[in-house]
């Protein structure tokens, strides 16, 4: 068992870095960049933990995972143990130890952090559920009295799943309703193999599965069945349908060929494997330029991408500066290792095609910042005359998505917002019906898969306040 | 490791639960799945998608399917008659072999042509020259439905677009979820990007960039071919070594 360290040499130590495939060879393969700590530097950088009485670092996770109380069991080498503390709050693991931004969440306000040397809080996670997996330990089911409700959850995202293990442990029937062939959605369509195995989110949803959830797949709520239907059926229902409809910028020739939006360029991709066509019956168009539009993670996973299914040069195209970035630092940090070329201030305004419809550039303008607009971030203003042309021979819109209408039309009164988003009491995420609640992106737009994951927790909490409160009081259901 | 492909919805029982489609080889996917029996279990199956028909009693109105599009102009012709419209059914194909669902259509409407481009079945030449006589006879026509092949679709509304009748047309986009998430299927309708798979599939068909859709079509040609003679390649191979045919 390794030994717990004094405080001053625990504040001394390095973070220590993640052991990472070589860019030279990744981007030739969709195999993950970063490999993972080896069971001595997750102990050696768990040693570093002062082990705060009064932990900033969990009010920090969304998930509400103990996170002194993981590393500790750490450091006395029971990785099982600790994979069962995390387990309490967090069936996600693997996933959420990989892509969370932990250097916004848990990690930002560590109390190391002011040394710049914050505990690699997402790194030990993703240790220790990667070794669970590997070792065969599982989660115990929990014991609890079954109950007669039904819960239905629409979607199978990380907000979904989240609360349908929530809900599952405490004794509900939950089914999900998932439009796709295979449940996950964003972790499996959206995020790419080299930053979230498939394999593995494959692993955790049947771990979730084992709760007792069911998942339905090729339901499309809305088309197959609508929400109205559903509350005759169920006695709750949580609307986790995401945002999952692309954006496009409305410029000329941008319905050409080779013009992706980014969700079509990743599903290909991810979901239905197209860069091993024709092993794999999807097809997937490549160019030797691509130029990718937006500055997001989804962004940067469309430039990586493109490299990996041998574009020649991927840019990214942005039209703030390299401040306003909203990708997550390593994301970026990899995107530049592995050779993508950064086109800052540069607003597309126009795809040039050939007759036959193909890309053959994109027409741009310069642009400079001006005053902070609504979101904070300093307003980009084009520069008149500045035009120019980027020659490139294929494009992705990566600049967001927003709600996709279908399920909130077969849901009469459940309201939503201008953008089409759901209408929810903050704390107890009830939408305008009561009995149905919402969370995730179909509430505060293109987010990211932690807040997802909280959302999923609060809104199970209020279900089961929900369901056990006194019949009489509930109106519709 | 299959692909996921879009297929209207030719007919239904919902008595049975059953659902009738109809498709035509016309690469890998297709291919292969003629090849199931009866027994055989789809991976997949996802629906219905798409928005409803318009469905109400106009009055006089015709309905036209190329090909495969037969099979999927039959729901619509059956709704309409059912809703107490006078519907004319013109069908056509480039030979006999290829007229599919000839006594449905019949059952589903009030009068049916049919049409061969070869002349082996049925009057000789296209599904238009038809249309076009009706048109030029019959002043009382409201409305047309059309489906077949893109380049069908167009010349039909081609062939409506001097007349008073509005012309709706079923597109099919190259499609991957077929719920709105990839824009994928889109078209420009009047100036305006739609998705099919969950704008349409059907529009006013003299709104449709049809040099912009059919561009889109043809985006996957080489993939699609290289997919395909893989496939043959392949089953050849497998077939020699298993002694079948």
């Amino acid at each position: 068992m390794a030994e717990m360290i004094p405080p001053k040499e625990r504040v001394k130590r390095e973070q220590i870095p993640m052991p990472e495939q070589e860019p030279k060879e990744r981007i030739y393969n969709f195999k993950e960049v970063p490999l993972g700590y080896t069971r001595e530097q997750a102990i050696y950088e768990a040693q570093r933990c002062l082990q705060c009485k009064n932990p900033k670092c969990v009010p920090g996770c969304p998930a509400e995972i103990n996170i002194p109380q993981f590393i500790k069991k750490i450091v006395e080498e029971d990785f099982a143990g600790a994979y069962l503390e995390i387990l309490k709050t967090d069936d996600l693991p693997a996933m959420t130890g990989r892509v969370c931004p932990q250097e916004e969440q848990c990690q930002q306000v560590c109390i190391l952090e002011k040394q710049g040397k914050p505990i690699a809080i997402g790194r030990l996670e993703r240790f220790v559920a990667d070794w669970a997996r590997e070792n065969n330990i599982h989660g115990k089911l929990p014991k609890v009295s079954k109950k007669e409700q039904k819960v239905a959850i629409i979607g199978s995202g990380p907000a979904g799943l989240t609360c349908a293990a929530d809900l599952a442990k405490l004794g509900y029937e939950v089914t999900i309703f998932e439009a796709l062939h295979q449940p996950g959605g964003v972790l499996v369509y959206g995020i790419p193999e080299f930053r979230l195995p498939k394999s593995i989110v494959k692993y955790e949803i049947k771990e979730i599965e084992k709760l007792g959830v069911e998942v339905v797949t090729n339901f499309v709520v809305g088309t197959t069945k609508s929400v109205d239907k559903l509350t005759q059926e169920f006695d709750a229902i949580f609307l986790a349908n995401g945002a999952g409809a692309p954006r496009f910028m409305n410029i000329p020739g941008e319905n050409l060929n080779d013009v992706y939006s980014a969700n079509e360029f990743l599903t290909r991709s991810n979901l239905m494997k197209a860069y091993a066509f024709p092993e794999y019956d999807t097809p997937i168009k490549i160019g030797k330029r691509a130029a990718t539009i937006g500055a997001g993670n989804v962004a940067m996973d469309s430039a990586r991408t493109a490299l990996r299914l041998g574009a020649e040069k991927s840019y990214i195209v942005y039209r703030r500066s390299r401040k306003e970035v909203p990708a997550r630092a390593e994301e970026v940090h990899h995107a530049e290792e592995e050779g993508i070329i950064f086109n800052f201030l540069t607003l597309p305004i126009k795809v040039l095609g050939d007759d036959k419809g193909n890309v053959i550039g994109m027409e741009c303008l310069k642009m400079e910042l001006g005053e902070p607009d609504d979101s904070g971030r300093r307003r980009p203003i084009p520069i008149p005359g500045s035009n120019f042309v980027i020659e490139v021979d294929m494009v992705i819109d990566a600049i967001g998505t927003s709600a996709n209408p279908i399920v909130a039309r077969s849901a009469t009164g459940v309201e939503i917002n201008q953008w089409g988003y759901f209408i929810i009491d903050d704390n107890t995420k009830v939408t305008t019906k009561e009995g149905i609640f919402a969370g995730g992106d179909i509430v505060r737009g293109s987010a990211t898969v932690i807040s997802a994951v909280g959302d999923g927790k609060v809104a199970a909490r209020a279900i089961k306040e929900f369901l056990s409160s006194d019949k009489s009081l509930r109106k519709r259901f | 490791k299959g692909e996921r492909i879009p297929l209207t919805v030719a007919d239904f029982d919902r008595e049975k639960g059953l659902i009738r489609i109809v498709f035509q080889i016309v690469g890998k996917t297709s291919e292969e799945l003629s090849t199931l029996e009866e027994g055989d279990e789809l991976y997949s199956f996802i629906g219905p998608l798409g928005k409803k028909t318009e469905i109400e009693n106009y009055g006089k109105v015709i309905t036209v399917g190329g090909g495969t599009g037969i099979a999927c102009i039959h729901p619509i012709t059956r709704a309409l008659k059912e809703a107490g419209n006078e519907v004319i059914s013109i069908i056509g194909a480039r030979n006999k072999e290829l007229i599919i669902m000839e006594e449905e259509i019949k059952k589903a409407s009030s009068k049916l042509i049919v049409t061969t481009d070869d002349g082996s079945y049925g009057r000789k030449g296209f599904v238009t020259q038809v249309l076009k006589e009706l048109l030029d006879k019959d002043k009382s026509i409201k409305k047309a439905w059309t489906i077949g092949p893109a380049i069908m679709m167009k010349v039909t509304c081609e062939t409506t677009k001097p007349y008073p009748v509005e012309t709706i047309v079923s597109l099919n986009s190259i499609m991957v979820d077929g719920t709105g998430m990839c824009g994928s299927c889109r078209v420009t309708i009047g100036g305006e990007t739609k998705f099919v798979c969950t704008d349409g599939p059907e529009f006013d068909g003299q709104l449709v960039d049809w040099v912009e859709f059919m561009n889109r079509l043809s985006r996957y040609k080489d993939s699609e071919k290289k997919s395909w003679d893989l496939y043959h390649e392949h089953t050849h191979l497998c077939s020699c070594g298993r002694g079948i045919n």
